[in-house]
């Protein structure tokens, strides 16, 4: 889900502190700005079902400064970048770096020992890449949040704003 | 130290200027506190204030009840000052207190000085994030240019939508620093707005539900005190004809007197409360949350029924129940609109059902035991609300007093009820009762409390009696814990644990009033209940502390045992009700 809250300090603590307080686990989550100053976007990732999903939404609406809340399509438009560094000797360099043009990842760091590369994509995509890796050694791995937008033209803001407490109005 | 945010053609104030004139401009007339070093520059223009008694309380918690109490009695916000650290961490009992129960509240916390924090100064408690899980928004304010915003947005949060506390802390400098003081137009709340308007749409199909159904139950909470809906509940049940039942937050919502009114449902509600809900068809739920406490095992509430739910709060809608017609609104003006549709809608007639219902409470009343060779709790409970009256106010402690006061005072009336029901807070009663009273000067309030929960928070008898709050509090000391002993009984092999307080002569409840500076006066024999109830309805000039010495057997009846099903009510050990009966 893409959530807007207002740029205010303690606003990532209150969404945190809603999820722990309510039993929620939340699987990924990315914030940043967004095209409004003072405003910053969070993709929230969980694993629930739909009752719980809209208790999630409906809490977090209640927060004074969560502005809007959007459950994303599955045709969304999602990526993570992951950085990550493998082992490799000569033998196995050109082997690695077949996989690295294969995923359409970027390397960034050669040493006689190891690669470090970059790649972003879906999650799919991600942990396909790391299977392929993983023989070689993996020797550290660091992961963004996934972050999201919804495909066509229109925008979040734009999307007309589910009322709040309207959700569950059939 | 200055801020330039504001025109400076307004004058300059103090951060604590600005505290006390914003709390002037939002109409403040009583707060309670107790100050402390960070909170100190506030107390000084505080002096001056021609328009704001403050109420100087002996502990924090007891300021935050008291502040709720007079939330309770005026429908106004309540509101609280303290220190940092140690005030403000005291304050988190009532905060949670009020978030449960809805209690419009805004507490106002010192902070230590901004360069300060997170450095683990003296004093310093990181208070709002303390409070978040427990207050409905907080601020932290460091610049005393956005003192007066915080506060006008504060009040409005506390007081709009589903009601609830709000945290304002305060920085130390942002208190000394000089600003211009504006009185901001606007407020700057995008991500809030509270739904009051119901959907016509979905009010109409209540209506036609309502038609439809056979065996309806008003099922009605808290939520309709706070939105003053009473009136328009009354109405409601004069053009259908559906009983009423109402939760422990409900009280006097609807009248007692009313044979319509079969009481309050839940863990300790009535027979035909609980059998209505488990018989009933439609559940009309208004204002109310589906309590754990109202419901009991989930899976088996009120099985056959279909349910409406109107409330405030979106979340709580198919929070615990799926509701077959969700209406977001505020309780009255989901009532005006509903009374509108069922004036034009033909109704069947429910006398049938009615008429089962009545048979049930004639058949099983609540009621007691006695012949113990000391006083039975619930004849005093009644006696006091028989002797005051529908006119005065009540306010109880949490436990077995607590349930049989919901039983046996006299509910006639919509908002002079006070308990801590959400969050069973001990020591609630003596403080809440206080801030009742300030709010209702010329009423008559009545705090009914055990001996355990009057150990957590008597102090603030000093606080009465020095002030001119003279409330009454009745003890009814049992000598123990309860009702943590009744669950002993039934459910630990009579195996007390803990529970036996020893508190007959220690303390010594009438010399420990007298030493508060109130009267007190005590009664053991069922001779002497009257003549000390007239005695302490007859002073007015002091707060009165009678101590009741009841026996400690007396166990609250009728029970659902914690996570059964209610079709399990029990109306005396090992004594079920006869639901085969009941068909229709």
């Amino acid at each position: 889900m893409s959530v807007l809250v207002s740029d205010n300090p303690g606003v990532l603590t209150r969404v945190a502190a809603l999820f722990s307080r309510r039993g929620y686990n939340i699987e990924s989550l990315a914030v940043g700005p967004t095209e409004n100053e003072g405003i910053s976007r969070m993709t929230i990732v969980v694993d629930v079902d739909d009752h719980v999903l809209e208790q999630i939404t409906k809490q977090l609406n209640k927060l004074i400064e969560v502005l809007k809340i959007v459950e994303l399509e599955p045709d969304a438009i999602r990526r993570e970048l992951q950085v990550v560094k493998v082992r490799c000797d000569a033998n196995t360099r050109s082997e690695i770096l077949d996989i690295v043009q294969l995923f359409k990842a970027k390397t960034v760091d050669v040493t006689p020992d190891a690669i470090t590369l970059v790649v972003t994509g879906n999650p799919d995509k991600l942990d396909s890449l790391l299977t392929m890796l993983e023989p070689y050694g993996i020797r550290e791995l660091a992961q963004s949040g996934l972050v999201a937008l919804g495909r066509g033209a229109k925008s979040i803001s734009e999307k007309p704003r589910k009322e709040r407490g309207q959700q569950t109005q059939r | 130290m200055e801020d330039n945010t504001a025109t400076s053609t307004t004058p300059m104030s103090t951060g604590a200027e600005a505290l006390v004139r914003s709390l002037e401009k939002v109409g403040v007339d009583v707060m309670f506190g107790l100050p402390g070093g960070a909170i100190l520059p506030a107390y000084d223009p505080l002096m001056d204030s021609g328009q704001i008694r403050h109420i100087l309380c002996r502990h924090e918690q007891g300021a935050g009840h008291a502040a709720q109490g007079y939330a309770m009695t005026t429908g106004r916000v309540g509101v609280v000052m303290v220190t940092s650290g140690p005030g403000a961490t005291n304050l988190v009992t009532p905060l949670a207190d009020a978030m449960m129960d809805s209690v419009p509240l805004v507490a106002i916390t010192g902070q230590v000085g901004s360069a300060m924090i997170g450095t683990d100064a003296f004093q310093e408690a990181d208070i709002r994030g303390i409070t978040m899980p427990v207050t409905k928004h907080s601020f932290l304010v460091t610049k005393a240019a956005d003192i007066p915003l915080a506060i006008k947005e504060a009040f409005y949060i506390a007081s709009s939508g589903r009601p609830g506390p709000v945290l304002v802390d305060i920085t130390k400098d942002a208190l000394q620093a000089k600003a211009h003081f504006e009185w901001p137009e606007e407020m700057d709340l995008p991500g809030y707005r509270p739904t009051t308007r119901p959907h016509h749409r979905q009010v109409k199909e209540a209506a036609r539900l309502i038609a439809e159904s056979r065996r309806p139950v008003l099922y009605v909470g808290g939520g309709i005190i706070k939105a003053h809906a009473h009136e328009e509940l009354a109405e409601l049940v004069r053009i259908t004809g559906i009983p009423v039942v109402t939760t422990l937050m409900a009280r006097g919502a609807f009248p007692d007197s009313d044979p319509l009114n079969f009481g309050m449902p839940g863990m300790h509600g009535t027979v035909p409360a609980v059998g209505a809900l488990q018989q009933a068809d439609l559940l009309i739920a208004l204002g109310t949350r589906f309590d754990d406490r109202v419901t009991g095992q989930l899976d088996s509430f009120a099985p056959g029924a279909k349910v409406i739910h109107a409330d405030i709060d979106p979340a709580e809608i198919s929070k615990n129940r799926i509701a077959d017609v969700p209406i977001v609104g505020d309780a009255k003006e989901v009532l005006v609109d509903l009374n509108d549709t069922l004036r034009e809608t033909e109704l069947p007639h429910y006398e049938p059902w009615v008429k089962l219902l009545t048979d049930m409470a004639r058949r099983y009343p609540v009621g007691w035991e006695e012949g113990f060779d000391r006083l039975s709790p619930q004849h005093v409970i009644q006696r006091i609300g028989q002797i005051a009256g529908p006119d005065a106010y009540y306010v109880t402690g949490v436990g077995q007093h607590q349930m049989w006061a919901a039983h046996f005072l006299p509910f006639e009336r919509a908002g002079h009820w006070l308990n801590s029901g959400g969050l069973g807070t001990m020591g609630y009663c003596v403080p809440a009762a206080m801030g009742a009273k300030v709010g209702q000067p010329d009423a008559v309030v009545w705090g009914v409390d055990g001996d355990g929960c009057f150990q957590m928070t008597n102090q603030e008898l000093v606080t009465c009696a020095l002030e001119g709050i003279p409330i009454k509090i009745a003890i009814i000391n049992n000598e123990s814990l309860g009702m943590v002993r009744q669950w002993q009984t039934l459910f630990y092999n009579a195996r007390y644990s803990n529970t036996d307080l020893h508190s007959y002569r220690i303390p010594d409840f009438p010399k420990l009033a007298e030493a508060m500076g109130c009267v007190g006066l005590r009664a053991e024999t069922p001779e002497e209940v009257d003549a000390v109830i007239e005695q302490a309805m007859a002073i007015n000039d002091r707060p009165v502390v009678v101590e009741f010495v009841v026996h400690k057997d007396a166990m609250v009846w009728p029970m659902v045992a914690a996570g059964t099903s209610n079709d399990d009510i029990k109306v005396a050990r090992d004594m079920a009700p006869k639901w085969e009966e009941e068909e229709l």
